[in-house]
């Protein structure tokens, strides 16, 4: 199996993260010889194996649906790169 | 006293109770000296001042009761601490101030513990060398240019390093007991559930518990004893009947069964390792242990498995920083320009590989060829476990597969970085705990670390062997201060 070059401009969309023709070039490279360590999974049968999905054999607790923090929006909004009064900033996304 | 930051943490913590040290003392020291280390780059975040004012309030009227009476301490840079910028070793969360506390840490605070500052990591403790931290390089103070393992690198360095009585770190696949085994001291991965990740930024979220890492077993087991606590803001926190680890420590190990696994005689392991664990068996013995080989047929296949699950979460934990709510923001020309220039310049190499890779083992198409895949491979692995502890009470293996490499060894190959956890990586994935304990020396003089793995929720029993191990292999650690001018 290999990933190409139009395989890593799919992932880093799916993903955003921008890569640039010589970023996807490296990753290129890397994800392959990192997959193809993950292949060696394929030696396997596991058609009957139920899969795992937690390792804590226990059951979610429930809990009484009440509002224990309340007036957090000044904590909330504290470490926004960009604010503006009770709002999160970001780039127009109207035309 | 001249010689308080050679203090174990409980000889400090006596110290404190019987008044002969007060807690200005032994945080003036451990401050003094972690200034004098800056060429090791532990720290990311400094708080002295504060921690200096803490410790005076701590004296003026002090609660002797408590189990960590105005000990400082240092904490890895991933734990969330109140008004103390927290960056977990990355470029995105360089601002980063938290407004709330990870339950960890509040607890360590509850007992009287004092935050001296924020210690270096890989970023998003992705890494097994602290070399993919935003801050630069960790200096191991074995040796000059000596990687302190990984992820929780500064962790492990300002321990050996007498920086810090005691720290804590977290594991997500060996990220606590690696640098422990590099740098000659004491760490110990809990069963996951056992401490709460509640204000710990996340990873692998089925992966990553915090731990505690120290010079000895007992300080170790102390501070287990602190941190392990249910906790209602973490679902997968497990309300189960924790022991008091410390006053439950014991070197009786007589008929405990040991197993010895032969999967992990790895093809390519120095011989250093297999003598190292050959003597380590030996000990068990001496301590009265029963030594039973043993199987777990699946081991080869655990770091591949890792290598899909802990990136699948880490790709889908790290869709939150987005340049929006917190954290660095890039400026682009519209929001998804934004959103792509933000991540592409606010996380590190290390971290879009392994984005890239959960993004790809989770899309359309390729779910179930990987994903699904490596989930029942994880059953298998978890399998191989259970059956084992049928027959036996706990599991001896090495720590790692090698001793610490220098700096700048494996950054070009992240495969032969990633066989570091080998050992570590199964332990994870089966959600037990393990604790690594130095317990010898290699050719160059660098320490090498024994892992003992426990049945789920069987910390005291593994700190027990740990324990008794420990007095028979007699460890010293070769530190002479290189750093210091």
């Amino acid at each position: 199996m290999s990933i190409d070059l139009k395989t890593i401009k799919h992932i880093s969309k799916l993903s955003r993260i921008s890569v640039d023709e010589k970023k996807a070039e490296k990753l290129a490279g890397d994800l392959n010889s990192i997959f193809d360590f993950i292949e060696k999974l394929n030696e396997l049968k596991t058609d009957n194996v139920q899969p795992l999905t937690s390792v804590a054999e226990t059951t979610l607790k429930l809990r009484s649906d009440e509002v224990k923090s309340k007036n957090l929006r000044d904590q909330v909004i504290k470490n926004s790169p960009k604010e503006n009064e009770d709002y999160f900033v970001v780039p127009k996304v109207i035309e | 006293m001249s010689d308080i930051t050679k203090q174990s943490l409980s000889e400090l913590v006596e110290n404190i109770k019987s008044k002969k040290l007060s807690s200005s003392d032994v945080t003036k020291a451990f401050v003094e000296r972690s200034e004098k280390s800056k060429e090791l780059n532990t720290y990311i975040t400094e708080d002295y001042a504060n921690a200096l004012n803490k410790a005076k309030k701590f004296d003026e009227k002090p609660n002797l009761d408590l189990k960590l009476p105005g000990i400082p301490m240092a904490v890895k840079d991933l734990f969330c601490t109140r008004d103390l910028r927290t960056t977990a070793g990355s470029k995105i969360l360089n601002n980063f101030v938290p407004t709330y506390e990870s339950t960890v840490t509040q607890n360590i605070w509850n007992e009287g513990a004092i935050l001296m500052g924020k210690l270096n990591c890989d970023e998003f403790a992705m890494g097994s060398s602290n070399e993919t931290s935003f801050f630069g390089n960790v200096q191991n103070p074995i040796d000059k240019n000596l990687v302190p393992g990984g992820s929780s690198g500064g962790s492990s360095s300002a321990v050996a390093a007498q920086l810090t009585p005691i720290t804590i770190g977290t594991d997500t696949g060996g990220s606590i007991r690696q640098p422990a085994s590099f740098t000659g001291t004491v760490g110990l991965k809990p069963t996951y559930g056992s401490c709460s990740r509640y204000g710990i930024v996340a990873f692998a979220s089925s992966l990553d518990q915090a731990g505690p890492m120290a010079q000895n077993v007992r300080d170790c087991a102390l501070l287990q004893e602190v941190i392990s606590t249910y906790d209602e803001k973490d679902s997968t926190s497990i309300d189960f009947k924790r022991n008091e680890y410390s006053k439950e420590l014991t070197k009786d190990i007589k008929g405990k069964k040991i197993g010895i696994p032969k999967e992990y005689r790895v093809d390519g392991m120095p011989k250093e390792i297999e003598d190292l664990w050959k003597k380590g068996i030996e000990y068990a013995k001496d301590c009265g242990a029963e030594i039973i080989d043993i199987s777990l047929p699946h081991t080869n296949y655990a770091l591949p498995t890792y290598y899909i699950v802990a990136p699948a979460e880490a790709s889908s934990n790290l869709a939150r920083y987005d340049g929006v709510k917190y954290g660095f923001r890039a400026e682009g020309e519209n929001l998804i320009d934004m959103y792509e220039k933000t991540r592409s310049e606010g996380f590190g190499a290390e971290v879009q590989r392994r984005i890239m890779i959960g993004t790809y083992v989770l899309s359309s198409g390729y779910y179930d060829a990987y994903y699904l895949k490596a989930q029942k491979v994880r059953k298998l692995i978890k399998n191989d476990f259970d059956e084992a502890y049928k027959k036996v009470d706990a599991i001896l293996t090495p720590s790692t597969p090698s001793s610490a490499f220098k700096i700048g060894e494996k950054t070009n190959d992240p495969v032969s970085m990633y066989l570091n956890d080998i050992f570590t990586v199964p332990v994870n994935l089966a959600g037990l705990p393990g604790i690594s304990i130095p317990a010898g020396h290699d050719a160059k003089g660098y320490p090498l670390g024994l892992q003992i793995i426990g049945k789920a929720f069987d910390e005291q029993n593994i700190l027990n062997i740990a324990y008794a191990m420990e007095e028979k292999i007699n460890f010293k650690n070769n530190i002479t201060d290189w750093w210091i001018k």
